[in-house]
């Protein structure tokens, strides 16, 4: 996977700021991509837009709060591929798997800025940053978890294991 | 090497005998909750999951629906995310579904009705299912599309977390509980100081404490991020079991060469009652403090699956009792269950908050994730024994929601201002 950083250094970056509750009345994807982050950053599309960017960059203890799936949703509906983060609330964490977003935990979020071209392999556990010229390693993503993410999310993999019983 | 008692059971529920901490696993499920909030979306899943085969629901009788959060129904919205539960469960006759009147506080009814035992590996989607730890079962919050696929398949996945250990020791001072020292905790570790470990409870302090205490503990897991709070079952939970009359189920306990993430030893002796400030957990101060600066709040709330049980709203009415609520202050109680209502009026519990100027409500998640029942106004405040003040969560975002023990609420609720009984 490659990409170019969009970064917020802010930690606890919660499920309110990433979607808030006053657009949950609505459920379909598009509907939430475009409120996603609002009251983070109004300005959030746009920033992205103008950096091409596709992997949100953020601070500890990301996506904590409530266990709204309306959160991760929104940010994969908003054209985001993939966030790196030192730390993510686990519910956050689960739901980003589950529908096959995936969540690369890295502590030293200093080495990224925004507009940074990223280069990461995550059956290898490795991630290039192209624009500062360094490599790093990273957890590697279980098998079990490549799995989900290979199946485009936990309902395939679910359609299937209930197939296959 | 020896094994904590959360390793254990996920151990036992997974098909790999050799499986431990860090590895990820597919396991079967003993139980699994929605509510009206998340079980709608998790019906979807569901649906999706089962489409195009003849497979219907897991198992009829593991399958817990509890419409509690607005009950009851507060407006059309949520009587239609009702409505697509009750037709679900009718539809799969799925026999643990608790139509409104028969239902409590998901956290508070689902142990009542012993429908978790020891042992069990038990998922909810609402972040709250930690509760059950305090049983020894191994429990914990997960997302829709989790419970979807659960309804269906009756399996979760789950990386076996690492667990810290807490050991309680010393005399804990008068007023002091549970949730005194369950905010002190996460004072001390911070709202993310256990994410994703399980938070083990132990000592001569949890040693002593009744289940209501050990409920309450294991609540609040989630708000130091934990992945579950969890109790080596003892003789007080087999006492708690025996009256209910459940006796199948599976002790697990921790080895004592078990391996730990970390241990933590709070000593408890000058513990004081608790506040955390807004607008999270973790901003807890000692109540002698805190009196001092003569915090007036509008509203108190005495309930929610954290301090809503019969030994809560006991404390909080041998405060109350003779006494009139500050004229100030809305005072509301809300017993978690209908049976605990039922309870809380045949010991005279009720009486004593009516007589005293308090409302009390029938049993809701209500004021609590700010749904009815009690919202705060702009710049209002409220004392209350839940779990989250974060930003707006009992009503409008200028509000602010200080949290504590029932002792301390009620105690306020006299006052007007943020006190403990000792100040009474
Ligand atoms: S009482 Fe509050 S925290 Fe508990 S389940 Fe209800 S809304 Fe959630």
């Amino acid at each position: 996977m490659k990409g170019i950083v969009i970064k917020y250094n802010e930690k606890n970056i919660n499920t309110d700021l990433i979607i808030p509750a006053r657009y949950l009345n609505k459920s379909d994807p598009e509907h939430l991509a475009k409120h996603c982050m609002e009251d983070l950053d109004p300005n959030f599309h746009e920033k992205k837009r103008k950096l091409d960017a596709t992997i949100l960059v953020g601070g500890s203890n990301f996506g904590s709060g409530s266990s709204r799936e309306q959160a991760p949703i929104s940010l994969k509906a908003a054209g985001i591929k993939c966030v790196i983060a030192p730390t993510f609330a686990r519910i956050f964490f689960r739901n980003s798997i589950n529908i096959a977003l995936p969540v690369i935990e890295f502590s030293n979020i200093n080495e990224f800025n925004s507009g940074d071209v990223l280069q990461i392999d995550l059956d290898e556990g490795m991630l290039i940053n192209q624009t500062t010229d360094k490599k790093f390693d990273i957890k590697k993503v279980p098998k079990f978890i490549q799995e989900i993410i290979r199946q485009n999310g936990l309902v395939n993999f679910a359609k299937k294991k209930l197939t296959e019983n | 090497m020896g094994l904590t008692i959360s390793e254990k059971i996920l151990r036992d529920h997974s098909q790999n005998p050799h499986v431990v901490a860090g590895d990820y696993i597919l396991a079967k499920i003993d139980k699994c909750l929605a509510n009206d909030i998340t079980a709608p979306i998790a019906i979807e899943v569901f649906k999706e999951v089962v489409k195009g085969t003849n497979k219907g629901v897991f198992d009829l009788d593991r399958i817990i629906l509890t419409p509690d959060h607005f009950t009851p129904n507060k407006d059309v919205a949520s009587a239609n995310q009702c409505k697509i539960m009750k037709d679900f469960a009718w539809k799969n006759a799925i026999s643990n579904y608790f139509e409104q009147g028969r239902v409590g506080i998901e956290h508070c009814l689902i142990p009542e009705q012993g429908l978790v035992r020891p042992g069990e590996l038990f998922i909810g989607a609402d972040s709250h299912t930690c509760t059950y730890g305090a049983l020894g079962a191994f429990s914990t919050g997960v997302g829709s599309t989790d419970l979807g696929v659960a309804m269906a398949l009756g399996k979760a996945w789950f990386k076996i977390p690492e667990s810290i250990k807490f050991i309680y020791s010393g005399e804990l001072k008068k007023w002091v509980s549970g949730k005194d020292l369950i905010l002190y905790t996460i004072g001390e570790i911070g709202v993310d100081g256990a994410t994703y470990k399980a938070m083990e409870f132990t000592g001569e302090i949890i040693d002593n404490f009744s289940m209501a205490n050990r409920f309450t503990m294991c609540n609040m897991a989630i708000e130091a991020g934990g992945k579950n709070g969890i109790i080596n079952p003892d003789a007080v939970t087999e006492q708690y079991l025996r009256e209910k009359n459940i006796n199948q189920y599976k002790i697990y306990k921790s080895d004592d060469d078990a391996e730990y993430f970390e241990t933590i030893s709070v000593e408890c002796g000058e513990i004081e009652p608790q506040v955390a400030f807004p607008h999270l957990p973790e901003n807890s101060r000692p109540i002698s403090e805190v009196n001092d600066m003569k915090i007036h709040v509008d509203q108190v709330v005495i309930g929610s699956c954290t301090n809503g049980r019969l030994e809560d709203l006991k404390i909080a009415a041998k405060i109350i009792e003779n006494n009139k609520i500050n004229p100030n202050i809305r005072c509301i109680v809300i017993p978690g269950t209908q049976e605990i209502y039922l309870q809380a009026i045949k010991k005279g519990y009720v009486r004593t908050f009516i007589e005293s100027g308090a409302i009390v409500s029938t049993p809701t998640c209500g004021p609590c994730l700010g749904g009815h029942m009690g919202i705060l106004a702009k710049g209002e405040k409220a004392l209350s024994t839940t779990n989250r003040n974060f930003k707006g969560r009992m009503g409008h975002v200028e509000s602010e929601v200080y949290l504590s023990s029932p002792a301390t609420a009620a105690a306020t609720a006299l006052k007007g201002y943020i006190t403990s009984p000792e100040y009474l």
